[in-house]
């Protein structure tokens, strides 16, 4: 039996004459946060939209909870939820209808009381009845990750969850995360700040043109940060610093 | 587990609710599908009306098949636009990512799409009631109507399906809409096509409206209705047919 939630292995894609991804390999454990750290462009979306049975590969294997994506994606979808790059929540619904309108469609029994909580959990109780037009982009994002709770399923990939946030609105993501994880659940989130990989993950992979070039815990990858330098600089090398040694030396090669 | 038929009805029920919700919150969306078919109709009653010969002396009878087609035609273009939003904002994608049956939301917007346009068609033939239209149909004839209107409601759902999901922009979901909406003018809704010029009056006879607008005017009146309802049904099954294909694999294509 597997015991990692996803597995991920020798994962191609390509666009057209565009190779986004080259083989990539990683695995996440279950109830954990994982972070696929890269650049804009670097392929993570398309690795989470073939995690979440949206893309289908064009080479490679992608399992979550042993059931492969492309083969049995109703199987992955029972264990998923996904919240994709620009919170996909319904304007002309109120914060409370669009909880009510997933929760139904997760045949939930009292989806009154499921909508209740996770505005509770959100701190979105006093806008539930207000249209959704109406919220600010942090309170959207906190109903599109509540939206994505609904049910409360195994799995869940956050693409770029603070993009355009301000930095208040990010603190507060953040703090929603962190009790996700706390509660079992499965998390793979993309980033491209490398301050919310080093807040958030367990574990940290770098994807790099369409491959992952480091994988590890934040404390792995500072070891990897060449010792050399480390005399010189007086404080702890940053993960921007990690990033962008590593970058450099696989172009170099 | 549920099985997949039942999910299919109770997804589609849950995501018809949502889109009337969109309906009914956005009242431009009011306006355009009723509000301005009715103006229309009352600009050609009382403005127009007076120095057009349609050879009847009850030009609201005459007018409302082609005002109901034209509310139809710019009701549809909602749909372009609430379809053409959800794969926008990732709507789409959330669904898509969730165990539903997966083309409820297509079916949800689709009958969303023959709902709204039913009510506005009753509050337009109710105006027109009042403006002096009368019809000495029976319940069969109305019948026949509502089936045709139904018809042609599903047949240009489909092709704004098209449009909704695979436009690239906001304007462009719903352009498709205006040479709909034209049509009717090009027809015998208006003016007897014996008016118009030949070539005008070729291609004003034997496109869709004209064929459709003259069956509900024969089955409305009381005439027989002739070959025209069957070209009609013709134009709007094989428009539902073409569209409908085309459309399911736009929706594919978004995942």
């Amino acid at each position: 039996m597997p015991t990692a939630s996803i597995q991920v292995k020798g994962l191609q894609k390509s666009y057209k004459q565009l190779q986004v991804l080259k083989g990539v390999d990683f695995e996440v454990e279950k109830g954990s946060i994982f972070a696929l750290l890269g650049s804009n462009g670097a392929g993570k979306t398309t690795c989470v939209k073939i995690l979440a049975t949206l893309l289908k590969p064009d080479g490679g294997t992608a399992a979550i909870n042993g059931f492969d994506v492309a083969s049995s994606p109703e199987k992955v979808r029972q264990a998923i939820s996904l919240t994709g790059q620009f919170a996909a929540v319904d304007e002309i619904l109120t914060g409370r209808e669009n909880l009510i309108l997933i929760a139904k469609l997760r045949y939930l029994d009292d989806p009154r009381q499921v909508a209740d909580d996770l505005l509770r959990r959100f701190g979105l109780t006093d806008a539930a009845d207000r249209r959704v037009a109406t919220y600010s982009g942090g309170m959207r994002r906190r109903l599109d990750i509540a939206l994505s709770l609904v049910g409360n399923p195994q799995i869940i990939f956050l693409d770029e969850p603070t993009t355009g946030l301000d930095p208040e609105a990010r603190i507060e993501v953040w703090k929603n995360v962190k009790e996700l994880a706390g509660s079992g659940t499965t998390v793979l989130l993309t980033t491209q700040y490398l301050e919310e990989a080093e807040q958030l993950a367990d574990r940290i992979a770098i994807l790099h043109e369409g491959r992952i070039i480091a994988n590890g815990t934040l404390a792995e990858l500072k070891q990897r940060f060449p010792a050399a330098q480390v005399e010189y600089v007086e404080k702890q090398p940053t993960l921007e610093e990690i990033f962008l040694a590593i970058i450099g030396k696989r172009e170099g090669k | 587990m549920e099985t997949t038929k039942n999910r299919f009805f109770t997804d589609i029920s849950v995501m018809l609710g949502r889109s009337m919700r969109h309906v009914f919150r956005s009242m431009d969306t009011i306006v355009t599908v009723t509000i301005t078919p009715i103006a229309m109709m009352l600009l050609f009653v009382y403005v127009f009306g007076g120095a057009i010969d349609a050879g009847t002396d009850n030009y609201v009878n005459y007018l409302l098949p082609g005002i109901l087609l034209m509310a139809i035609g710019s009701g549809v273009a909602y749909t372009a636009y609430r379809l053409f939003t959800d794969v926008q904002r990732g709507i789409l994608e959330r669904f898509h990512t969730m165990p539903i049956s997966r083309s409820s939301l297509l079916w949800g917007h689709v009958l969303t799409s023959v709902v709204s346009n039913a009510i506005s068609v009753v509050v337009i033939v109710l105006v027109a009631l009042i403006m002096g239209f009368r019809s000495s149909a029976g319940v069969l004839p109305w019948l026949a109507v509502a089936g045709i209107l139904i018809l042609f409601t599903l047949a240009l759902t489909w092709v704004a399906a098209i449009a909704g999901l695979s436009a690239k922009t906001v304007d462009g979901a719903s352009a498709f809409s205006y040479p709909i909406i034209f049509l009717p003018f090009i027809s015998s809704a208006f003016v007897p096509t014996e008016s118009m010029p030949t070539v005008v009056r070729v291609f004003a006879e034997n496109q869709p409206v004209t064929a459709i607008v003259e069956s509900i005017r024969a089955l409305l009146s009381g005439r027989p209705v002739g070959n025209d309802i069957w070209i009609a049904l013709a134009w709007c099954v094989g428009i539902t047919l073409v569209a409908y294909a085309f459309a399911i694999r736009a929706y594919k294509k978004r995942g």
